[in-house]
């Protein structure tokens, strides 16, 4: 296992290890578009406890990256902004501190992977000199130290003959060994939570198994807080403890990970679940879910899911917005008749 | 090594049909005396046939051979060497201008729908230009209406023919690809990963568009995709690629429920299954290392390098697609089904 070189991991002042180790509680991010705003995160709330897994699942625009990009505070702003909410680190919360301060949480305690690694490496730096420069800015580390801590991370993802790759420049990895670089990349500080946005959607199935191996394995190590941002239910299946489903910038359900697939509550997730061809099972009529996600510009009044539902009902959902409803014990779904689906009587 | 030769007389004349599909792309060296120093060997020998109303899914990850595959299947690229047929004819050695007519008959959609459509272009120019190329298929009055016709059959409404590509969402603009193929009437299409980029809410209505066009026409698809679920709810048969060779060809049934060469089971017993109740339940096969560089394969077996049955013969011969006689063709010595996408434990 990694320990750090140099002085450990700044303590976060003002934080309590007793809290939580990360909560979100209703933020909210706008973009400004030709003078509009447009809201990209309606209300996100959820909580992640330290060696857990959070999947959130939402196919695209639904806001999962932009939730992940204000956690972390690279947000590109203007044109996006976080307009309301609390993201709480061990009880900190983080919206309300300085750029400073920010940016040690950023790989010290928060750190991301991306899904396109071979942009977010520099192509003309070695990958061991980028890694190295964690540990040379953060840590104070030498030249030497600092290649030695990179071999160790390259060694660590599974990066074979790591001595030698270390010099080597991104192009010369393959796809799956850029996405171990960015993950070892992401491992450097210690973090206490990982954001991993889509790691695998640019891979293949086989190298695929490979990284979500991986990913477990060093949560495990480490008991790392790792939400996992995607689009790909069977890899949730695969590796989530706890979902929530975002559609139209908000948690439209959020439950434990059996509790989702076994019983849903939202009639989004239950129609996405149907929708998805299986490698396990031939014949089945995919059900569709008719119509487009909406567009966050001209968001359909009440339910925003009300225009593509079968269990609508045409007045209430389309008037009134629905609050998150308990369905069962710590499942949670914003919809007037998230019990009915539940039960699946809806 | 072509396992069905023997057969083929028997059945109905396929409406594609690929013989020993050999494309190899030269690397080359040099800026003024360019040299060339090796083969890219994308597709190394691929036989493959179609017949009408039926699809055949093509499976393999990034760098297969597949997209080469796709676009020698409708004459893009000439094969190195091997015979392409359809409709019986050859078009492997045909020359631009006598290529043309053929490939009416097979067409290709496309992956991306946001490149694949020319952005200057309206809907209705671009699903009639197919019209402009190939003037005797509608006469130039009846143009307009055969493109309100297909917009109308791809579940478009007819009204949007103005409308350029950018007011259209990526299952939508799917469709206009789909209907641009569709123009000249074709047998065959050839679909290089269709639906890989839409969200799988869309996804589900492209391939249900998809399957209800193939009942409707007659149409055969090739089916190219690295989404095996995907191929699974579509394909009639599928073969299944690695470094630009097919290694196993057979039923989609046969092929899910008992795959016998050892890298369609890796592959397949990595796809993850949309249910937490079989996590830890399923077999799993993670393979080492990436892909080989197609410029300089393994000898023999070109997958024996991650093979875990591999022996010394593996690397002396190459097996054929008809090793060892089981109920599908393997291209592995030590070929034996297994189920790999039901839970086992």
């Amino acid at each position: 296992m990694a320990e750090t070189t140099g002085p450990a991991a700044d303590v976060l002042p003002g934080s309590d290890m007793n809290a939580p180790l990360l909560e979100v509680e209703d933020l909210r991010v706008e973009f400004a578009v030709r003078g509009r705003r447009i809201p990209a995160v309606r209300g996100v709330n959820f909580a992640l406890e330290q060696g857990k897994t959070l999947a959130v699942v939402g196919e695209s625009g639904s806001g999962k990256s932009v939730t992940s990009q204000a956690i972390m505070g690279i947000l590109d702003s203007p044109p996006g902004f976080v307009t309301g909410g609390e993201v709480r680190l061990r009880g900190v919360d983080l919206l309300q501190q300085d750029e400073e301060t920010r940016r040690t949480v950023r790989g010290n305690h928060i750190a991301i992977v991306f899904q396109d690694a071979l942009s977010a490496l520099n192509p003309v730096w070695s990958v061991g000199f980028q890694l190295g420069e964690l540990y040379r800015v953060h840590r104070g580390a030498g030249r030497r130290a600092a290649e030695q801590k990179a071999i160790e991370l390259l060694d660590q993802v599974g990066i074979p003959d790591a001595k030698n790759r270390v010099g080597h420049y991104p192009h010369q990895f393959s796809g799956g060994m850029r996405q171990r670089v960015m993950i070892a990349m992401a491992l450097a500080l210690d973090p206490e939570v990982l954001i991993a946005d889509e790691p695998t959607t640019a891979l293949d199935v086989t190298v695929q198994a490979q990284i979500m191996r991986l990913l477990r394995r060093i949560q495990d190590e480490r008991n790392m807080g790792l939400i996992l941002i995607t689009h790909d239910l069977g890899v949730v299946a695969d590796v989530a403890d706890d979902v929530a489903v975002m559609y139209a910038g908000q948690i439209v359900e959020r439950a434990n990970i059996h509790d989702v697939f076994a019983r849903p509550a939202h009639p989004y997730t239950k129609a996405l679940l149907r929708a998805i061809p299986r490698v396990d099972a031939v014949g089945r009529e995919l059900e569709v879910i008719p119509g487009l996600p909406p567009n966050p510009a001209a968001l359909p009044s009440g339910c925003p899911f009300h225009p593509r539902c079968r269990a609508a009902d045409p007045e209430r959902c389309g008037d009134e917005e629905p609050p998150d409803r308990q369905a069962a014990e710590g499942h949670l779904a914003r919809c007037h008749f998230a019990e009915e689906v539940y039960r699946d009587e809806r | 090594m072509n396992a069905e030769t023997g057969q083929a007389s028997a059945a109905p004349e396929p409406v594609l049909q690929a013989t020993g599909v050999v494309k190899h792309f030269p690397v080359q060296r040099g800026v003024v005396f360019k040299r060339t120093v090796g083969n890219v060997r994308a597709v190394d020998g691929v036989d493959l046939e179609l017949h009408a109303g039926r699809t055949l899914g093509v499976v393999g990850e990034s760098g297969c051979g597949k997209s080469t595959l796709a676009k020698l299947l409708v004459g893009l690229e000439p094969p190195t060497s091997g015979s392409i047929k359809v409709l019986g004819q050859e078009i492997g050695g045909l020359s631009a201008r006598r290529i043309r007519p053929v490939r009416r008959d097979v067409q290709l959609v496309f992956q991306d729908p946001y490149t694949s459509l020319n952005p200057r272009m309206t809907v209705g120019d671009i699903v009639g230009e197919p019209f402009e190329i190939h003037t005797d298929v509608v006469p130039r009055r009846e143009r307009g209406a055969a493109v309100k016709e297909l917009l109308d059959m791809v579940g478009l409404s007819p009204d949007h023919v103005n409308r350029y590509p950018h007011q259209f969402s990526g299952g939508q603009r799917q469709r206009i690809g789909i209907a641009r193929a569709l123009a000249l009437r074709p047998r065959v299409l050839v679909c290089d990963e269709p639906v890989s980029a839409l969200d799988v809410s869309i996804q589900g209505q492209v391939i249900n568009l998809l399957e209800r066009l193939q009942d409707e026409l007659g149409l055969a698809y090739v089916f190219i995709a690295h989404d095996l679920s995907v191929v699974r709810h579509i394909a009639d048969e599928v073969a299944v690629m690695y470094l630009g060779k097919v290694v196993e060809r057979g039923a989609g049934a046969e092929i899910y429920g008992g795959p016998r060469h050892p890298y369609t089971q890796a592959l397949l017993s990595a796809v993850p299954v949309p249910d937490p109740a079989l996590r830890g339940h399923r077999e799993e096969i993670v393979l080492q290392g990436d892909v080989p560089s197609p410029i300089d394969p393994p000898s023999g077996c070109r997958f024996r390098t991650r093979c875990w049955k591999a022996a010394e013969r593996c690397a002396e011969e190459v097996p054929g697609l008809d090793e060892g006689g089981g109920a599908h063709e393997a291209a592995c010595f030590y070929a034996e089904g297994r189920d790999v996408t039901r839970a086992v434990k």
